[in-house]
């Protein structure tokens, strides 16, 4: 069968062209520069500066390297608070649970809203006064509990991972669900025949038996950890003073205030960490693809 | 005796978990019906008063039907020519392995972890032409989704068999007869769960347009909401209003696609 005629090359034109021109592109521009003082005064006359945005980034009294360190940290933690209780979620609606596709709605339903309608639905709920997180609290007489959600030095950072988990658990969950779906009953009723308890069940059944999901929810969230900005520019729109700025936050900072090189410097260290953890995933993939 | 106690315990911990994500839901729903200074006490209350004008008014005040025509618009034309124009990609990428197609597969996939640099793709825009366009806006959604549509819609083609190919061919039907024809429709699940999942994600896309609007005629949902947001500090009835005309189109789609969405999102993890 002539492959060319039924499968034609031109039918790749448009996905590859658009990607290209419209992702690649403004990448690779991106790297360029950022070895350069581009900025919105300097009208078409941009000069080559060398390594002076990432010296600037990396030395400056301004504290740019705390976004960085907070990106970083943003991935890991809000990471393992929503993996861990999602995996645990998971495994109880699996064991039959009357109402388990009601639950799996519910939980999964703050995943598809708007970051901006979290953001500003949360902002409320943290209000000192009149929210409903410290009026729970005092109803509950419970008010020494009360706290300064967003603007505490101490508890900002725990309030933006409670957000950022209530958004994302039921989305880790209903991937975990999927995968416990295929590990077959047979194997956990041979293993309480042999007197298994439940963490023996969980560490030698279920983790093996779940790495194509785990797999997948490590890279949805690195990748999505990296790259957060909704939820830390409406909650806090990198403050209290710095405290929660990060890598992308600066990013936009740099860009309304018309200094584009360091923007793109600032947007060249992201690339270049989500780089090297999908160079790593890929090849992975790859792997596994080879050996099907 | 022991299994009946743990699966009340359960039960307690589900419904636990269930009212604290609809809590929130709730608190915006009933305090979008409630008078300036009642509702800037945030309770859990009902309205002494049902305020339906309260809808109204923020329709009108938030520019939300610009707002919401605009979203609409960058949602469904840049879903679709991505998913479509994705489909091809793949299908070929898929069927015809040479070492280019290969090599194009892979490339494509580091998209999927990259972020968009959005201050040279102004730039971009600027040099076609399109900077500061609602087609401007629709190029860089549609090309952002790229990598997640080919990887999942070339993941579901290698389960289709080849022989349906062949035998529409022999038939004499042509390659893009025979795609519309007879592959599309076996690939209708997976181009529903990219199209409902993309099109959430561009309604709820605030980043991009931020970037890449700079009048109030382009702006989405999101944007409008933001703007009246930091004008109406204080108007909670308003914004919990405007929270909730924001959220209604996603969770409808949602609730009708649930099927859809967590199918497709999903089969990367069963499919080991």
């Amino acid at each position: 069968m002539n492959k060319k005629r039924i499968y034609p090359q031109w039918f790749l034109i448009v996905p590859l062209v658009l990607y290209i021109l419209f992702f690649l592109t403004p990448s690779i521009l991106g790297v360029f520069y950022s070895f350069t003082d581009w900025n919105a005064r300097s009208l078409g006359e941009t000069n080559f500066v060398g390594l002076q945005n990432y010296i600037e980034i990396f030395t400056s009294n301004k504290n740019y390297t705390s976004g960085i360190f907070n990106t970083l940290k943003f991935t890991v933690v809000s990471n393992i608070v929503k993996l861990i209780p999602a995996l645990f979620i998971a495994i109880m609606l699996q064991e039959g649970l009357k109402g388990k596709n009601v639950y799996r709605t519910i939980l999964y339903l703050p995943s598809i809203l708007p970051f901006l309608i979290i953001g500003l639905t949360f902002k409320s709920i943290f209000n000192y006064n009149t929210g409903l997180l410290n009026s729970f609290l005092d109803a509950l007489h419970l008010g020494f509990l009360k706290q300064k959600w967003l603007s505490d030095l101490g508890m900002v950072w725990k309030s933006i991972f409670g957000v950022d988990a209530w958004r994302g658990i039921g989305y880790v969950m209903t991937i975990f669900l999927a995968g416990l779906n295929t590990i077959p009953k047979s194997y956990y009723e041979a293993a309480e025949i042999d007197g298994a308890n439940f963490w023996q069940r969980v560490r030698h059944i279920t983790l093996p038996m779940l790495s194509g999901a785990i797999m997948i929810n490590l890279v949805f969230g690195l990748t999505y950890g990296l790259k957060v900005f909704d939820i830390v520019y409406v909650l806090t729109n990198g403050g209290p003073g710095h405290a929660t700025e990060v890598i992308t936050t600066y990013a936009y900072q740099f860009y309304s205030t018309g200094q584009y090189g360091m923007s793109t410097a600032l947007n060249s260290i992201l690339l270049v960490i989500t780089a090297v953890i999908g160079v790593v995933v890929v090849k992975v993939m790859s792997r596994q693809e080879v050996q099907q | 005796m022991r299994r009946k106690i743990q699966a009340v315990l359960k039960q307690i911990i589900c419904i636990a978990m269930s009212i604290v994500v609809i809590a929130p839901f709730y608190m915006v729903f009933i305090n979008s019906f409630k008078t300036k200074t009642e509702a800037a006490r945030m309770s859990l209350s009902l309205p002494t008063e049902w305020l339906f004008s309260n809808y109204l008014e923020v329709i009108e005040k938030g520019r939300l039907v610009q707002g919401f025509v605009n979203s609409l618009t960058y949602a469904l034309v840049a879903t679709t020519v991505g998913v479509v124009s994705c489909a091809m990609g793949a299908f070929v990428m898929c069927r015809k392995r040479t070492k280019l197609n290969n090599f194009l597969y892979y490339f494509v996939l580091c998209g999927l972890f990259f972020p968009v640099n959005y201050v040279t793709l102004v730039k971009v825009l600027n040099v076609a032409g399109l900077a500061n366009t609602k087609l401007g806006i629709i190029v860089a959604f549609t090309s952002a989704m790229i990598p997640f549509c080919i990887f999942t819609i070339r993941n579901f083609i290698t389960s289709l068999p080849v022989e349906l190919d062949e035998a529409a061919v022999i038939d004499g039907a042509g390659p893009v007869t025979m795609f519309f024809k007879i592959i599309v429709p076996m690939l209708k699940p997976t181009l529903v769960t990219c199209f409902i999942l993309q099109f959430m994600g561009i309604w709820s896309d605030f980043l991009t347009p931020l970037y890449l609007s700079n009048k109030s005629s382009m702006f989405p949902m999101t944007i409008a909401v933001y703007q009246f947001f930091g004008k109406n500090k204080s108007y909670w009835n308003y914004i919990f209003a405007d929270i909730m005309l924001t959220c209604l189109p996603v969770v409808i789609v949602y609730l009708l696609g649930q099927r859809y969405i967590v199918g497709g999102m999903t089969s990367g993890a069963v499919k080991e």
